[in-house]
């Protein structure tokens, strides 16, 4: 009907500008409305490119669509409506504005049809990702969002020097599969992974999105690192060195996360830890192996999403964010302890949840390619997840012993985004046919086998019955017993504080060396230059110059003329 | 009237409205007069441009023509920057007027009719087609502007003016001495006429001297490294309204008479036998590199923008040391480019100044959720000059990066990237003041700007956008000057 396609990330771009000028009553109502507007807009963009516009003398590609590009802007709308209808009596109406700014990025990259394109809504999102860290208010959010813009900032810049070198040397801003074989591919690939968060740039990730606002994390959740993975999907589709990177990523993720105490923190691990299955899955490169990445991404978002959204509850009503001041809250909590178990379930990969259609898709595509390994270390760490991930967020924050804590159950608009999104996992789980129709290439892959359900249901009993043997022990832990209580309190912060140490000293004595040296070489620059050349100097000194590149230009003229 | 006789009057209606400026009493009429003919010219130059992009416009004053007579030649270029000079003016004189009246509160007819002889010239300077005639409106604006300087408020602002008296008449100096060798040798002082008779005289040492001079000459007025040093002082603490206009004019104006000079009237042969590449190329990184270090270093906003001002002047100079269509293009873009997004962030640190009374970094403090309008067009403007999509200094180094790895010259990309992390740092250092960090405790809570102060700032801030976006009038004419400059050669 329409000859003019309206770009959706133009549309959530404008609600995000009307947030911050309408009357502020209307500002929920827009908030709201904008995400949902805009995934009708991505409905109606059909295959193939549909907006160009001419950008620095090229054809820029504004809009393309396709299966790929538009499960992915779908998700992130949702991802916005959910997160707004948590956060939009609670948050700041610029947090929202820049919420929703931030998603309007990650959806101009979905639909991005070249690199410039691509580009542009990159950095965008990056800037107002910035602006929802700062949002969390506190001294170490200001630091925080300081160290993440600079990450990003350099992850642009690589970028834009790979885009660019890309461009000069084959004349074409196309987004294509791109094999690694020179500079300009592998600056694109270095740049695009850094906002996947993969190793060794891995730390932004879980050092900023827990110190933003309740509401800002769920937010935060959600868009850069899926952003990476459709980029990674679209360009690098195929990559081996991606299967290792992923396998990295997960084994970093869960480690780090079952060490954590903070539990944004460990959620925030857990990020990096579900990103490495997907960015397996593109490593791995068949079409089965791509479609369950892209589908991960999706159901990914959606779980992660809630578990934020417990989490973010949690902190909003109780204002404690470490696991070990925090318990029994499922007395006063009920609404949220349910969403935020079918969360770690969904995480999990518990069958009937969206976690099990989608995750056994990149391992099911590991073993029809024979990689023995891979799948070995998927399986291994399919229950490493729900260590981390599934049991060990739920009970320390839900149950465990009682923390005495009394917090009310949480206000209705965050129960309604967490009841939604609850929804979702389990329809998904549920009907897998719901995503699978949405996915890049056609599926033929049934989820619900009695051998893979069983297997799964296995893998997790034993997993859970693994923390279950633990569990006594830790109840003791509660009563005073001596030996345990060493392990516990002793043995493994002893184990943990000398790894921590030594490897907290070596980073020190390195960074520190750096920042003297540097810092010494750079005041020596700085001053020694600023004294003959500042503004204030003498100025016969400029005469003097004057003259001596006069004599300069003189001599090298005459020496050649 | 045709375009074509009109348009000396973008030059001769304001230096003809100075005269009468400086007798006007009170303090409106003054100020109506110079906002009329300044607006005129930028009409005027709006109408030349397109005529001019397609073929050079000549006019002969007095039907004399050249040698004789004195004769305005009019391409893609100078129609370009004259049109930003203008259009410069005349955003910049409706939001001086609040300030003037505070920094200025006396004999405001006279300081306007000395910033109607500063703008005259600069036009002058921009059209003319006669080199000797170049130098007399450099010195009509130099001389207008020195005293302008010397109206700020602060006590060292006559020291800055004096300074800069001193160090630009040497600069005009020297470009004097280096028109006067070539007259010698030439005999003739038109520019297309130089251009003719200079390549039979190349070799001699004369005229070899003489691209030196002139080089080191203009090199000063355009704030070149290591000649820089007038600059951040002249800006510091000159009135407000004057800061921002010569950072967004003198400076470019000065970059053109250079690439006139050295390209139109010595020629490309003549460059690349020339040390003219290295010269710039080194000046320009090391200018880069270390006018932004300290731009990191300044306490004071309005010289930390300055040493900024130097940094970006070094990139123009970098972009031009490539001695190619692309790269003069890039430098000819940003230096449009440059002018939006300096008068922008040097208007809101001006109204912070205005409103708060210091332009220390300290006093900037709390000041996004006091005065949001303006400290949000600081951060939207500085975002520019970092350069960030969709903004002007996106494309800008866009171009100049495209340029350098066309050239395969990975040095200057590095150059060019590590500009825009320490641009992040400088223009980071007074964001962070005033949106993240209190405001000082005991500050009488400070108010937003009157709008007469926000729109003008506001509509550059949108201009940064705009032509972020749409790049057919700057990359498109800039490229068609570049290829004129270059006399077609690629």
């Amino acid at each position: 009907m329409f000859e003019f396609i309206l770009p959706p990330a133009i549309l959530m771009i404008a609600g995000a500008v009307l947030i911050g000028v309408a009357r502020p009553a209307l500002r929920p109502l827009i908030a709201l409305a904008t995400p949902l507007i805009t995934l009708y807009a991505i409905w109606q963009v059909p295959d193939g490119v549909q907006l160009t516009a001419t950008f620095l003398g090229y054809e820029v590609q504004f809009v393309e669509g396709s299966d790929l590009r538009r499960l992915f802007a779908t998700v992130f709308a949702i991802m916005g409506f959910g997160g707004a209808l948590f956060a939009f009596r609670q948050s700041k109406w610029w947090e929202l504005s820049a919420a929703l700014m931030y998603a309007a990025g990650a959806i101009g990259v979905s639909f991005a049809g070249d690199l410039i394109v691509m580009f542009l809504f990159w950095e965008l999102m990056a800037l107002f990702s910035t602006v929802v860290v700062w949002c969390g208010g506190t001294e170490r959010a200001r630091a925080a969002g300081i160290r993440y813009a600079i990450i990003h900032l350099v992850g642009g810049i690589v970028l834009k020097i790979g885009i660019e070198g890309l461009i000069i040397h084959t004349g074409s801003p196309e987004i294509r599969a791109l094999t690694l074989g020179n500079f300009d591919t592998w600056m694109i690939f270095i740049g695009v992974l850094i906002n996947a968060a993969a190793p060794p740039i891995s730390v932004w990730l879980a050092d900023a999105y827990p110190e933003s606002s309740p509401m800002g994390g769920v937010f935060l959740s959600a868009f850069t690192t899926k952003t990476a993975v459709l980029a990674l999907i679209m360009l690098f589709p195929g990559t081996e060195l991606l299967v290792w990177l992923g396998l990295i990523m997960i084994f970093y993720g869960i480690i780090w996360a079952l060490l954590e105490n903070d539990m944004r923190r460990i959620l925030s691990y857990s990020i990096v830890n579900q990103v490495g299955f997907m960015v397996v899955g593109v490593g791995i490169g068949t079409e089965l192996a791509l479609n369950g990445a892209a589908a991960h991404a999706f159901a990914h978002i959606i779980y992660k999403g809630l578990l934020f959204m417990s989490a973010g509850a949690v902190l909003y009503q109780t204002g404690v964010r470490k696991c070990s001041n925090l318990g029994g809250l499922f007395r006063t909590m009920p609404l949220t302890t349910v969403c935020g178990t079918i969360g770690a379930l969904a995480i999990s990969a518990f069958p009937w949840t969206s976690g099990f259609i989608s995750k056994s898709m990149i391992s099911s595509g590991a073993a029809y390619e024979h990689m023995a390994l891979v799948w070995y270390l998927l399986v291994a760490a399919s229950a490493g997840v729900f260590l981390h991930a599934g049991i060990k967020f739920p009970w320390f924050v839900f149950f465990q012993k009682d923390s005495g804590l009394r917090p009310p159950e949480a206000p209705w608009n965050m129960r309604a985004a967490m009841i939604f999104f609850s929804i979702i996992c389990i329809g998904l789980g549920v009907f897998p046919g719901l995503l699978y129709s949405l996915l890049p290439y056609p599926v033929d892959y049934k989820p619900y086998t009695p051998d893979h359900v069983l297997s799964q249901l296995q893998l997790l009993l034993f997993a859970g019955l693994a923390f279950f043997v633990m569990l006594p022990m830790m109840k003791r832990t509660l009563t005073i017993t001596l030996d345990f209580d060493y392990f516990y309190r002793r043995m493994i912060p002893k184990i943990a504080g000398f790894i921590d140490r030594s490897l907290a000293s070596a980073r020190d004595r390195t960074i520190e060396a750096v920042l003297s040296g540097g810092s010494r070489a750079i005041t020596q620059v700085r001053v020694q230059s600023y004294r003959f050349f500042s503004s204030r100097s003498p100025m016969g000194q400029m005469a003097i110059w004057m003259a001596v590149l006069l004599a300069v230009i003189v001599l090298m003229a005459f020496s050649r003329g | 009237m045709s375009i074509l006789e009109w348009m000396p009057f973008s030059v001769l209606l304001p230096l003809l409205a100075a005269p009468v400026c400086a007798l006007l009493p009170g303090r409106f009429l003054p100020w109506l007069l110079a906002m009329a003919s300044v607006t005129a010219s930028a009409v005027i130059m709006a109408f030349v441009l397109p005529e001019a992009v397609n073929e050079p416009m000549r006019y002969f004053f007095g039907d004399w023509p050249p040698p004789i007579g004195i004769e305005y030649r009019v391409d893609a270029v100078n129609a370009f920057i004259g049109l930003l000079i203008a259009v410069m003016g005349t955003v910049i004189l409706p939001w001086g007027r609040i300030s003037v009246n505070r920094e200025v509160p006396q004999r405001q007819g006279l300081f306007y009719a000395l910033f109607l002889l500063s703008f005259a010239g600069l036009m002058g300077i921009t059209l003319t087609g006669d080199a000797f005639n170049v130098f007399v409106f450099l010195e009509i604006s130099s001389l207008s502007t020195y005293v302008l300087v010397a109206q700020g408020r602060s006590r060292a602002a006559p020291l800055s003016a004096f300074r800069y008296l001193v160090m630009g008449t040497l600069g005009a100096t020297f470009y004097l001495i280096g028109i006067g060798l070539i007259y010698i040798m030439t005999g003739t002082l038109n520019m297309v006429d130089l251009a003719e008779r200079l390549p039979a005289v190349a070799d001699s040492r004369a005229v070899q001297a003489a691209f030196a001079f002139i080089i080191v000459g203009i090199g000063l007025k355009l704030a070149l490294f290591p000649l820089h040093r007038w600059l951040p002082g002249a800006y510091a603490n000159a009135p407000s309204a004057v800061t921002v206009f010569l950072a967004s004019t003198a400076t470019k104006v000065a970059i053109y008479v250079l690439l006139r000079l050295v390209f139109t009237v010595f020629g490309i042969e003549f460059v690349r036998q020339m040390p003219f590449a290295e010269v710039f190329f080194v000046l320009g990184v090391i200018g880069i590199l270390f006018a932004s270090i300290w731009a990191i270093e300044q306490d004071n906003a309005k010289r930390l923008l300055a040493y900024s001002s130097v940094a970006q002047v070094g990139y123009m100079a970098l972009a031009i040391s490539f001695v190619s269509v692309a790269g003069i293009s890039a430098g000819l873009v940003h230096m449009f480019n440059h002018a939006l997004m300096k008068a922008a962030l040097f208007m809101s640190v001006c109204t912070v100044i205005y409103q708060v009374g210091s332009p220390h970094i300290s006093a900037f403090r709390g000041l996004g959720r006091q005065m949001p309008l303006t400290m949000l067009a600081f951060v939207l403007a500085g975002l520019s000059l970092i350069g960030v999509p969709l903004t002007v200094g996106f494309i800008s180094k866009w171009l100049l990066i495209e340029t350098a790895m066309a050239d395969g010259n990975w040095f200057a990309v590095v150059v060019v990237l590590v500009g825009s992390l320490l641009a992040v740092m400088y223009i980071g250092k007074v964001a962070e003041a005033a949106w993240l960090r209190p405001a000082p405790e005991g500050r009488e809570p400070v108010r937003e700007a009157h709008p007469g102060l926000l729109v003008p700032m506001w509509i550059l801030v949108a201009a940064n956008f705009y032509f972020g976006i749409d790049t057919r009038l700057t990359v498109d004419v800039a490229r068609r000057g570049a290829e004129m400059l270059m006399g077609g050669s690629p």
